[in-house]
């Protein structure tokens, strides 16, 4: 085991009645590297993140973020050791306006903590964000009610909820999916410039040309299992992937 | 052909948001300062004129605006309550309790009921507090009525017959204003809780709790507390009503404790607190003006229900406060 292993993930398993959704899968993540996970629909990608955040509680195997062991805590305590996601079904409080969904994510114990105490002036600070995210600072979008945003806009808002949590493991389920090629094509140098900060990232990815484009390793799983490990030409390469790739619509 | 349709347009104040206002003038400021002053001058000034008689009925209906208040801060966190008569009840019999047996004065009744009844119904309520919508309600609405037969059986506190005999205000005075002070609190302490970052987060559990808990926020604390300060609210109610009948008994579990807060919502607007206690002030007076017509009392009071709910379904409140912030205007649309 290396210390500078910032995710283990242990032959975790999870079945959903009889269906095995997630079957003795082990991978880890070192940190500053960007890992993809691809694979079919259905081969348990998400639900591996749903255990990873505490969402889903996994029937066995482990889980440790920095040698700590976190399998089966509450969302909102593993969140608050570093670890943010983003949802693929975009999850926005669309009652309220853009920068104003950025305020909850602000106001949790870890950015409280960060911040040393007390917080400034919260409306400020979600504002800049969204604006790193690329929500135009004198075009008023920051403050549209979310429920009157564009698709586009709602997953940049998704990435700017992560962003608030100051995690050091971001993890992105499904970010470009729904989005047009010039929207994917802004979207990826906010990921680059989250790395160069430092920040280590967990992508669920579709799109896979985008993903190997920016990916340090990738990992497929198929029908719940882990069928491939490594730099993405290699895993691109091999022959059980080809297999499990042909047949689906992805060919 | 050409079809109308109708326009809507903010007035024009310079920065309106939830808590903070840039003015530039007099005028804006009227503007502003009316809707909040009404409400004030309105209970504190003409009160005191009415008869002995309709100053009771403005206790009462304060207390039920009391429980509408506590109602919709609930439901603005999700949490749909069927069980106000939980909280107004076990307000009641501590303060009776406290008042009989030990003989304090409603001076030191009322806050221990308050504080005391806060935590016991947020005790009662913890076990079901994950649980949403319907099936929370359903819990709201047995738990008052297994604490009526708990009474009734084990003649506990009086058993059926009450504790009678309890200590009242001076003056019925003293209880007008006490009431209406703690009423205003409420509202306007409420609206201001909800105006900050604290109730962004309390919105974002009933807008979509999954998100609120990936912000890395404990909803269920957040939950806690919204349930302890509407049952504080609800148990406040309960200790008042209390010492003003003089009497704490099984009626304090009544169902009209549960379901009048929920009607004066509905009616008033829900997610405002203004809306609620309007909605009380229009339902309470309003069955008693009925009471002329005997029998036949309900059947009218539900008639002017379902068309006050089906004619005006988001509420009276919101209704006025569109017209009031807004302009509007038909304007023609080709077809």
């Amino acid at each position: 085991m290396n210390s500078s292993h910032m995710l283990q993930v242990e032959n975790l398993s999870k079945y959903f009645g009889g269906v095995k959704a997630v079957n003795s899968v082990s991978f880890d993540l070192a940190e500053g590297e960007l890992l993809g996970i691809i694979g079919p629909n259905g081969s348990g990608k998400t639900t591996v993140v749903n255990c990873i955040t505490g969402f889903v509680k996994p029937d066995s195997g482990k889980i440790l973020y920095l040698n700590q062991n976190i399998t089966r805590w509450a969302p909102y305590k593993i969140i608050n050791l570093g670890i943010a996601r983003t949802f693929q079904m975009v999850r926005p409080f669309y009652q309220l306006p853009a920068f104003k969904n950025i305020i909850i994510p602000l106001y949790s114990p870890r950015v409280k903590r960060l911040a040393g105490g007390k917080y400034g002036d919260r409306d400020a600070v979600a504002l800049d964000l969204l604006e790193e995210v690329g929500f135009e600072r004198d075009s008023f979008v920051s403050y549209k009610v979310a429920s009157a945003l564009p698709q586009g806009y709602l997953k940049r808002l998704e990435l700017a909820k992560g962003i608030a949590l100051r995690p050091d493991l971001l993890i992105l389920d499904e970010l470009f999916s729904g989005l047009s090629l010039a929207e994917v094509a802004s979207i990826v140098p906010i990921i680059e410039k989250l790395r160069f900060q430092g920040k280590t990232i967990l992508m669920i990815e579709h799109r896979l040309k985008e993903l190997f484009r920016i990916a340090d390793r990738v990992i497929v799983l198929n029908f719940g299992e882990k069928i491939a490990d490594g730099l993405p030409k290699e895993v691109l390469d091999s022959e059980e992937v080809k297999k499990a790739y042909l047949g689906s619509e992805e060919g | 052909m050409m079809k109308k349709r109708k326009e809507r347009i903010d007035r024009g104040i310079k920065a309106r948001s939830e808590d903070i206002f840039a003015l530039s003038s007099l005028r804006e400021m009227i503007y502003l300062l009316i809707p909040r002053a009404i409400p004030v001058l309105g209970l504190l000034v003409v009160s005191p004129f009415l008869s002995a008689y309709w100053q009771e009925v403005f206790i009462s209906t304060a207390i039920y605006a009391l429980l509408a208040i506590s109602w919709d801060l609930l439901a603005s966190c999700g949490l749909v309550s069927l069980g106000q008569s939980l909280f107004y009840g076990i307000g009641s019999y501590i303060a009776g309790a406290l008042n009989y047996y030990l003989g304090w004065s409603p001076l030191f009744t009322i806050p221990v009921a308050t504080i005391g009844g806060g935590v016991l119904c947020t005790i009662f309520l913890l076990p079901v507090l994950r649980l949403r919508g319907i099936y929370f309600a359903m819990v709201t609405l047995v738990l008052p009525l297994m604490f009526l037969r708990l009474v009734e059986a084990t003649r506990i506190l009086g058993g059926t017959e009450g504790l009678t005999g309890l200590d009242s205000f001076p003056t019925q005075l003293t209880a007008l204003y006490v009431i209406q002070l703690a009423l205003l609190a409420a509202l306007f302490g409420f609206r201001r809780i909800m105006g900050s970052d604290y109730g962004l987060i309390i919105m974002g559990i009933n807008d979509n709790d999954r998100s609120v808990m990936n912000a890395g926020i404990n909803i269920f604390w957040y939950k806690t507390q919204v349930l302890f300060l509407a049952s504080a609210v609800g148990s406040f109610a309960g200790a008042f009503g209390t010492h003003m009948d003089m009497f704490a008994g099984m009626p304090g579990f009544a169902l009209d404790y549960s379901i009048m807060p929920v009607a004066a919502a509905v009616v008033g607007g829900m997610g405002t607190f203004a809306g609620p206690m309007v909605g009380s002030f229009i339902l309470v007076p309003l069955s008693e003006i009925l009471r002329a017509l005997g029998a036949l009392r309900i059947v009218f009071y539900g008639l002017f229900l379902v068309v006050f709910i089906v004619a005006l379904p988001e509420g009276l409140f919101h209704y006025i406060q569109r017209k009031y912030h807004q302009f509007e205007r038909w304007v023609e649309v080709e077809k």
